[in-house]
């Protein structure tokens, strides 16, 4: 382990905000009562909440200590498949704490809130442009919120048409939040199997597809990294009866500039800011989850929408077939303002590069730990790649333990036993801002795991030994839930 | 570019070992016809001080990029945010981080939501709080598909007509497709829910009301509760101000069976509207009928405390389409925000900052009332209310803004067409004396 | 996991396919999941029961099993009536491991047809179906 970066510094322990309370401590400067006070009847009042009472460097202390105990994309390389945690740009969070955008209020009135708008509407153009798609709505708050935006335009497409449908075809490399996003607009999904090369094939779709389907949600490159390259057939077959194509841009990072997925077939399509477009995931959100939609759906689109008038943008939501509202105003703005920096600091060419490094640095792991891990779909891949631990289990070491141990080497693990369709999945996405050095280090990290698993599976078992915590006893915490102090 | 390390004879070395000749060719998996034959069009790139000009000239177009006086609410609240807040927010050990997935190298985020669950519950007095919401909108929408997939044998929700706007428009587009009905209650001339109007409606699986309401006043959640229960409906109540729970009864107190809530006002920047903070509670009973991750507490190997993320089997990447929710990525960020601010705050800073925001909005009211604006309800409201003005206010309200960046109200108009020519008024601890003082004279 | 040989399967009661069993006594057949299903679920932390009361028809779903990261849907071997569940399964999940054909039942059925039980599996056919 001597070139890895895993080390054990010194961490603090720190107790929990109310073991720190002390009676009479307030970290806030309160304003100065300058009106007289107003009494509310008591009938409507109750005692003052029981927060925690602290000083300001109690404060401070509390959460810079806790804050030692996380790994993020700043500690250290996060290669975890699917999630695209790329570098987060720091001049994208001065932009977006502009006093201009921060501070603006949502009901400033369209007159006010020109730069706001002329951001919003300009990132539309761009992801449009990106995706190959006609126009799109920037409201949904994440990517689930993206998928169920989708849905409840395809159901309102049906509707409108006079003829609801009742299923929609799911392949089994699919994110769990495909199902559920479908289910909440009453579709029941028909699971496919992906083919042996791990990709679609379009008869499989064609036996299922009827008139009572409302269409397929496909992700592409699909879970496995790789591209449906049946994707147009399978489009054609879906439309033939006239369905549409969801799909799920959660890969996008893979092929920027090189596939629109606007051009090849698809009728609607998410992304999701937080993986594509270098937005912080803030330890699980807030993401924010553009729809983009050709011209069958777009009178469907939520409200409001940004529209461009000569040299002035306003809001307007008198759109007649619209799903309505799914945010309580316009989206994750700020999350718009780093995306579109980012989009504006990479312009076409670097959204390219991005996409062909993405892809190449995930090839690089593929063929260097190949023979290390089982690869079970041998094939080239696009941003991430899907290994598994059948060469480890003779020895009884599982997926967990290596991932586990990883932790010690100092490299957050890959995701874990996801896609489904692979045994004790260890998927990897390295995400173009890795260097070869630092990737190389990880390679090395897991050949040494690998060799530990044969000399010292005990070990393993048991790791990680350099983390604040060591494995936690999730089957109490399921059993007997302590949600609150 | 700057974020992309690969040098010329790097990329030569990795393509060597991956067998192919370019990089181009790293795409032959993909079939040709399917590429794009076009580059992107969208903008060359920006070099940093570029892109800041650009965003700065974007963000100055905003009238919030000057010092305003903010009078208006309506769900998006103007508080005074501390320093620490941004400071502490801005580590990126908590904003780099993904979803605490591997809870030994992700105890600040785990102990962090724990915490604000646990002050979350505290504020609202009840059992359970999860990880967080996109907004109080969604997570109206989903309380409000809790009551109907727990009350199988009923079919409507009732939604008070004082709820935001916007939510009872997010919970519509949630609902249309399931086919259930949603009932709009009416208001009453006193500016609160009409509970009579559900006389003789007995299939309802829930109700849910707001309060404060979006006009401001604080609504008899005793008397909604009675009525709940009398219909055995679930009793949802919302709030936009989470300001008003420090010094407000809370929402367990009147026995609600679940609460949604907008988290913005708890150190949380406007930002256009979001991201804020979506806030989901229980009753234990409710506990895993609601959707998204809880944290919980738990030990590691050699006994030491740690936390984890758990009842994950509610969750959509377990469960598929039987998931409570499709939700995934929450707004776990501002969570933790809230969580900070809550802890600088404290017990004592809550309740002086809510009676604040309270005794400023009733000097206001009374401020523009001897200017010449008239009452439209006489009820214990919390930091918003409603007044009619005198003639000619709305060309003054445009002047005020433009000129001296003061926004005086919000028409009610657009939301409520009946209310014409009333505003909706809001006051917080960030405007003084003076301020009110100057804005009566202007509009008097 | 065990291997088939060592699961205990005890010769007075039937199973299904879903790996339920089912043990007639009196007027009353109570329901569990077996020894393989427990195992293959691993640490059990949650058991979803119907209400005492409902009427549900054979092979209806009455429930969940969940371990951390697994939920198994559990479905009813008769048409009948629940006359009674598990109660104590809702602090003390871990029952369903320890003792699933004692302390782990899940619930007690009133059938509308005894007859039913008949066309489930007994130990030596259930043994079959699980060899393949």
């Amino acid at each position: 382990m001597d070139n890895q970066p895993g080390a054990s510094g010194l961490i603090f322990n720190e107790p929990s905000l109310w073991e720190k309370s002390r009676k009479g401590r307030c970290a806030i400067s309160l304003p100065k009562a300058d009106v007289e006070r107003a009494e509310l009847d008591k009938d409507l009042t109750g005692d003052a909440p029981e927060l925690p009472q602290l000083s300001e460097l109690d404060v401070v202390r509390h959460y810079t200590r806790l804050s030692q105990w996380n790994f993020g994309v700043d500690s250290g390389m996060y290669p975890l498949g699917s999630c695209t945690m790329k570098y987060n740009p720091k001049t994208n969070e001065v932009q977006a704490a502009l006093k201009g955008f921060a501070g603006a209020h949502p009901f400033s009135g369209d007159e006010f809130s020109q730069g706001s708008l002329k951001l919003m509407y300009n990132l539309e153009q761009y992801l449009a442009k990106i995706t190959g798609f006609d126009t799109l709505t920037l409201q949904p708050a994440a990517g689930a919120h993206g998928e169920l935006t989708g849905m409840l335009m395809i159901h309102a497409y049906f509707a409108k048409k006079g003829k609801q449908r009742s299923k929609i075809i799911i392949p089994d490399t699919a994110h769990g939040t495909n199902p559920a996003s479908a289910a909440l607009c009453g579709y029941i999904p028909v699971n496919i199997k992906s083919g042996e090369k791990g990709i679609l094939d379009p008869e499989t779709v064609a036996a299922v597809m009827d008139e009572d389907t409302a269409g397929i949600m496909v992700t592409n490159p699909n879970t496995l990294g790789l591209f449906e390259s049946n994707i147009s057939k399978i489009a054609d077959i879906i439309h033939s009866k006239g369905g549409l194509v969801y799909g799920d841009g959660a890969n996008m990072n893979a092929i920027m500039g090189i596939v629109k997925p606007g051009e090849i077939g698809i009728d609607v399509l998410h992304l999701n800011l937080h993986k594509t477009f270098s937005t912080p995931h803030g330890g699980g959100g807030p993401g924010s989850g553009p729809v983009a939609v050709g011209k069958a759906l777009e009178p469907f689109l939520p409200v409001p929408r940004v529209v461009k008038d000569l040299d002035s943008y306003k809001l307007v939501s008198d759109y007649p077939d619209t799903i309505g509202k799914i945010h309580t105003f316009y989206g994750h703005f700020g999350i718009m303002v780093r995306a579109y920096a980012y989009i504006l600091s990479m312009g076409a060419k670097g959204l390219l590069d991005s996409s062909r490094l993405a892809v190449l640095s995930a090839n690089y792991i593929k063929e260097s730990l190949k023979g290390t891990l089982n690869l079970p779909y041998d094939m080239p891949c696009m941003h991430e790649c899907v290994f598994n631990d059948e060469f480890q289990s003779k020895n009884n070491v599982t997926t967990v333990d290596m991932a586990k141990r990883l932790l010690d080497y100092g490299f957050h693990p890959p995701t874990i036993y996801f896609p489904l369709v692979v045994h004790g999945a260890f998927m990897i996405e390295p995400t173009e801002t890795e260097s070869k050095e630092d990737i190389d280090q990880f390679i090395d990290a897991v050949k040494a795991i690998a060799r530990e698993a044969e000399e010292d599976p005990e070990k393993l078992r048991k790791a990680p030994f350099l983390t604040k915590v060591t494995r936690l006893d999730e089957v109490t915490a399921a059993r007997k839930p302590c949600l609150r102090g | 570019m700057r974020y992309l390390p690969h040098t010329k004879e790097d990329i030569k070395t990795m393509l060597k070992i991956t067998g192919q000749s370019s990089l181009d060719s790293l795409f032959e998996c993909i079939p040709e016809d399917l590429k794009t034959k076009q580059s992107i069009d969208i903008p060359q790139s920006l070099s940093e001080w570029e892109l800041n000009a650009h965003m700065e000239e974007l963000a100055s177009s905003n009238i919030a990029c000057k010092d305003y006086k903010c009078f208006i609410g309506g769900g998006s609240y103007d508080h005074f945010i501390p320093a620490i807040i941004p400071y502490l927010i801005s580590r990126s050990e908590f904003m780099t981080a993904y979803t605490p997935y591997q809870p030994e190298v992700s105890q600040g985020t785990l102990q962090g939501i724990y915490e604000f669950q646990t002050m979350i519950t505290e504020l609202l007095g009840m059992d359970v709080a999860t990880a967080s919401h996109y907004d109080c909108g969604t997570a109206l929408a989903e309380a409000c598909l809790i009551a109907l997939k727990k009350n199988r044998e009923k079919n409507k929700i009732a939604i008070s007509a004082l709820a935001h706007p916007s939510h009872r428009q997010i919970v519509q587009t949630y609902i249309r497709p399931t086919g259930y009905e949603i009932i709009e209650i009416p208001y009453t001339k006193e500016g609160l829910t009409d509970m009579n109007a559900l006389a003789g409606m007995d299939d309802l699986a829930g109700i849910a009301v707001q309060s404060p309401n979006f006009f401001g006043n604080i609504e008899d959640l005793k008397a909604v509760k009675a009525v709940a229960d009398s219909k055995k409906a679930l009793f949802i109540t919302s709030f936009t101000e989470a300001m008003s729970y420090g010094l407000l009864k809370n929402p367990g107190q009147f026995g609600a069976d679940l609460v949604a809530g907008e988290g913005q006002s708890l150190g949380i920047a406007k930002s256009f509207g979001g991201p804020g903070l979506g806030l989901l509670a229980g009753t234990k009973k409710q506990m895993r009928n609601l959707p998204g991750r809880f944290i919980g507490k738990t030990l590691d190997a050699n006994g030491d405390n740690g936390y984890v993320l758990t009842l994950a089997t509610r969750e959509q990447h377990i469960k598929r389409e039987k998931a409570s929710s499709n939700i995934c990525s929450n707004n776990g960020l501002n969570a933790m925000t809230a969580a900070m601010y809550l802890a600088t705050v404290g017990k004592i800073g809550i309740r002086e900052i809510a009676q604040q925001n309270h005794d400023k909005a009733v000097y206001l009211k009374k401020s523009l009332v001897n200017a010449g604006f008239e009452p439209c309800f006489d009820k214990p409201f919390f930091n918003e209310f409603v007044l009619k003005p005198p003639k000619g206010f709305e060309q003054k309200r445009a002047a005020l803004i433009q000129d001296k960046c003061i926004f005086a109200g919000m028409d009610l108009e657009p939301f409520y067409p009946e209310m014409k020519q009333h505003y909706l008024f809001c006051s917080t601890e960030t405007v003084s004396k003076d301020d009110i003082d100057q804005l009566a004279k202007e509009v008097q | 996991m065990k291997e088939i040989s060592d699961l205990n399967l005890p010769d007075d009661m039937k199973y299904t396919k879903d790996h339920e069993w089912a043990r007639l006594s009196g007027d009353i057949v109570t329901v569990g999941i077996n020894d393989y299903a427990q195992d293959q679920l691993g640490e059990v932390v949650f058991v979803e029961l119907p209400e005492t009361g409902d009427t549900l028809s054979k092979g209806d779903e009455f429930g969940s099993v969940e371990s951390v990261k697994a939920v198994s849907e559990i479905y009813i071997p008769v048409s009948g009536e629940i006359m009674e569940i598990n109660e104590d399964l809702e602090d003390a999940p871990e029952l369903v491991n320890e003792s699933c054909y004692e302390k782990g039942w899940l619930i007690k059925v009133k059938p509308e047809d005894v007859s039913e039980l008949d066309n489930l599996m007994d130990k030596a056919e259930y043994l079959d179906m699980l060899k393949g």
